[in-house]
């Protein structure tokens, strides 16, 4: 067994997932809720495997480094965050319902690295500009905010269904949307999920011009990639801004949440793809 | 790991389908209020639970110092702060897809004349410097600086503020509260009750308000702060630009192995800078991995003042060589068609470097010997092996291959000598002053503690009044936080359990 195969199982059983918490959301079978978790978990602890497996090979192969310098690696690490936060979340509130909207982001994330041309999953040696300690910490970081920040997405998204079906004052606890969690629940934990990648996006940014004046001598040079990190950053300053100090809530936020998202996705893939600058590593 | 388990914390609000119905709080300005039954408690914290969303409506309004003078109005509005926000994020765009820093006639063939000739005036090909940009930033920061100017002094009233103070009045109306009795009389209570608060980290202070006793405890009273802390922390990063901006500079170097300088070019304007002193490098070398990428970039690099060494650092990418407040990076190098030659003549010990061009010969001085490079084998810029050519004074000369990087030792009539060659390299450097970058770096770390601190610390109060009567002695216990109402009531009904049971407790444990 070797890495890439677990991470191939990996993509595999979150495309289950999703499929599983898809049909307990359409179909009101709560008693496949635990199936799902089961299998988001094992899925989970595969991909650990996998991620451990594949620092494990890069070190026999002789080039040693943790497995987070690439593309590749990157969504795996990405879709790994996503899916560790949902799991805390669930198991926090005790609801299912919200792997519905958050399981396939994972599962999207490792399709994407699996299957996307373009994307290099060979183990490859660090240029010398990577080989800097400030790198993992910058993308472990920056990482663990995209994902916060997709959870966030994925829940104004939930918020947006339900919000649209309860104004239909159809609803009642036996329809679909009776089994989501009330609109105040789903609005607080997207502004928690916000709250708390907007931590850890700050901190991606700062050991990131950290990491550039280690390596260039210019902590901050408005390279693309930069100024996109900001940019997003100032759209989440912004909705937290409206939230604490005009009092936007509910809709307008559950917005925000899945605008920031885009801004985050361009952030990460649209600026390697469209625009050029510093971190063009990521295009390999 | 702290902070994921922070962020838990915050999730506290359990999810239940069933909103529960709104009952009217227990509070009534006719205090004493009614003995609440534990389970009428938990009901409490359940409303109080759902009441709590969303979090500005709880916000209090405070003292604000602006009210009347309309710049200060206007530079201490929010809605100017979104607004400016929205605006760097839009503009930012334009130098993400509009390529910086090339030359006028660049731009003038990739986007014609006309275009080309509105992106000079507004600065486009140099936006983030524009006078737009900046004006954007420097509003920013004058926003930042009044609006904290209006709000900070009321903020640190509520920091510093005389909490035994209250109007008694006040707290039978707090969301979070509870009245029970006890038959200890009030000095064992104030003792026992008092000393459990304390062994929960709730030391308190009291005071006598008439027949009332008042005891006082709170937590976080600074992390009100925590939100300044944070405006702060973009103005100090912006002061830390400011002064590299001002004070420092960027420069760059591409210095051939062996050569020495004192003075650098400035990035941009080409203008000599003098170090103050000498930097020399003697070697440069580029390591491959087995698939051919580059493993590393090394020069080493010696610095002397006034021809005595005082400083030398192997650099490599990612670990410069900081001397005298001037940073060099490893940034580039370039390969020459020369050689650089060493020969040690094994018995005398002597040692003797030279450069020398393709295909011609040289005298060392030192050994007497002469030396030529007569072939190569180069793949692009970058030289594998040569073959030197090497004669002294005893017999025909020495002919033979040397990979490059490599040393081999020929033995001539009893004579050994070690020749090494490589392939003359320059090192690229980048050199930087930067003193503006701690103050940076404080800023961030400030930025930091202070997101942390609004985020997740919050400023919790809980206020115990006793009061003696006939037989009895009535117990109010009642809390307020500003932020997670969720995990301070779960603290606040542990804590009410604790007193309670203490307070039932007839003295059996009180002190
Ligand atoms: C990019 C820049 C900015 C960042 C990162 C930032 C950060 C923050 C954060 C994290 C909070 C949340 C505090 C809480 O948890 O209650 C906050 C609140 C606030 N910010 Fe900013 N801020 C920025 C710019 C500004 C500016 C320019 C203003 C100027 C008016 C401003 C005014 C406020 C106000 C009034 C609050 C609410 C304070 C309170 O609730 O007591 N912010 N800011």
């Amino acid at each position: 067994m070797n890495s890439s195969q677990l991470l191939g199982i990996t993509t595999f059983s979150y495309l289950f997932a999703s499929i599983l918490y898809a049909i307990i959301f359409i179909f009101k079978a709560k008693k496949l809720g635990i199936v799902a978790t089961f299998f988001t978990i094992t899925a989970f602890l595969i991909q650990t495997a996998g991620l451990f497996l594949r620092w494990k090979e890069s070190y026999e192969i002789g080039y040693g480094h943790a497995p987070l310098t690439n593309m590749y690696e990157s969504v795996v690490f990405f879709a790994w965050v996503i899916t560790l936060l949902y799991l805390l979340v669930e198991w926090k509130f005790k609801t299912r319902i919200i792997g519905t909207f958050t399981v396939p982001f994972a599962f999207l994330a490792m399709a994407y690295g699996s299957f996307a041309t373009g994307i290099n999953k060979e183990i490859s040696p660090l240029v010398p500009a990577l080989q800097s300690n400030w790198l993992l910490a910058h993308v472990i970081t920056c990482f663990i905010g995209y994902a916060a920040f997709a959870l966030a997405a994925g829940l104004g998204v939930m918020y947006l269904i339900k919000n649209t079906s309860t104004s239909k004052a159809t609803t009642n606890d036996e329809t679909i949307i009776g089994t989501l969690p009330a609109l105040q629940v789903i609005d607080d934990i997207i502004h928690k999920s916000m709250v708390f990648g907007f931590l850890w996006l700050s901190v991606g940014i700062i050991t990131g011009a950290i990491w550039a004046d280690s390596a260039w001598g210019t902590y901050w040079s408005w390279d693309p990639k930069e100024t996109w990190s900001l940019i997003t950053w100032f759209i989440y300053a912004i909705t937290l801004h409206a939230r604490y100090t005009r009092g936007w809530g509910g809709v307008r936020i559950a917005w925000l949440a899945i605008f920031g998202f885009f801004a985050v996705l361009f952030t990460y893939y649209g600026v390697n793809f469209l625009l050029s600058g510093l971190h063009s590593y990521g295009s390999s | 790991m702290l902070l994921l388990l922070r962020w838990l914390k915050l999730f506290s609000i359990p999810i239940s389908k069933h909103r529960t119905p709104r009952v009217l709080l227990v509070s009534s300005l006719n205090w004493p209020a009614p003995t609440i039954e534990p389970h009428t408690l938990k009901q409490i914290v359940r409303i109080s639970e759902t009441l709590i969303l969303p979090t500005t409506t709880q916000r209090s309004h405070k003292a604000r110092m602006f009210t009347k003078n309309p710049f200060f109005k206007f530079f201490s509005s929010v809605k100017l702060a979104l607004s400016t926000l929205c605006l760097l994020s839009l503009t930012s765009i334009i130098g993400t897809v509009i390529p910086q820093k090339e030359s006028s006639s660049w731009y003038i063939e990739n986007y014609g004349e006309f275009t080309a000739s509105i992106f000079q005036i507004l600065s486009v090909p140099d936006m983030y410097n524009s006078w737009w940009f900046l004006g954007l930033l420097g509003v920013l920061s004058l926003n930042l600086v009044i609006c904290s100017i209006d709000r900070f002094p009321g903020v640190w009233k509520q920091i510093k503020a005389d909490n035994l103070a209250i109007d008694l009045k006040r707290l039978p109306k707090m969301s979070l509260q509870k009245t029970w009795s006890s038959n200890l009389n009030i000095e064992d209570l104030r003792k026992g009750l008092s000393t459990i608060m304390t062994s929960k980290g709730w030391t308190t202070e009291e005071r006598q308000h008439g027949d009332n006793l008042l005891l006082f405890s709170q937590k976080g009273a600074l992390s009100r702060a925590g939100v300044y802390v944070v405006h702060t922390s973009i103005l100090v990063i912006f002061l830390g630009a400011i002064i590299g901006e001002i004070f420092g500079f960027k420069a760059s170097l591409m210095l051939p192995e062996t050569h020495q300088t004192n003075i650098v070019y400035e990035t941009g304007t080409g203008t000599p800078i003098e170090l103050g002193f000498t930097l020399r490098c003697d070697r440069f070398d580029i390591e491959f991995y087995d698939n051919g990428m580059p493993k590393a970039y090394r020069s080493d690099l010696v610095v002397t003042e006034n021809g005595i060494k005082t400083d030398e650092k192997s650099i490599v990418v990612n670990d410069p060589l900081k001397y005298n407040g001037l940073t060099f990076y490893q940034s580039s190098y370039q390969g020459y068609q020369d050689f650089l030659l060493t020969v040690t003549d094994q018995e005398s010990k002597v040692v003797e470097t030279v450069i020398l061009p393709f295909q011609e010969q040289t005298t060392l001085s030192k050994h007497n010997v002469q030396l030529g490079i007569i072939n190569a084998q180069s793949i692009g810029q970058t030289t594998s092996k040569m073959k030197v050519w090497f004669k002294d004074d005893s017999g025909s000369a020495s002919v033979f291959w040397l990979d490059a990087g490599d040393q081999t030792t020929i033995e001539r009539n009893g004579r050994k000598y070690t020749i090494a060659g490589k392939q003359l390299y320059a090192t690229g450097l980048q050199i930087a002053k930067d003193p503006g970058v701690w103050v940076v770096y404080v800023g961030c770390g400030l930025m930091i503690l202070g997101l942390y601190v609004a985020f997740f610390m919050s400023h919790r109060r809980i206020w115990l009044l006793l009061r003696e009567t006939d037989k009895e002695t009535t117990i109010l216990l009642c809390g307020s936080t500003n932020k997670n109402k969720t995990g301070f009531t779960s603290q606040f009904t542990s804590l009410c359990t604790e007193l309670e049971a203490k307070s039932k407790n007839h003295g059996k444990n009180s002190v």
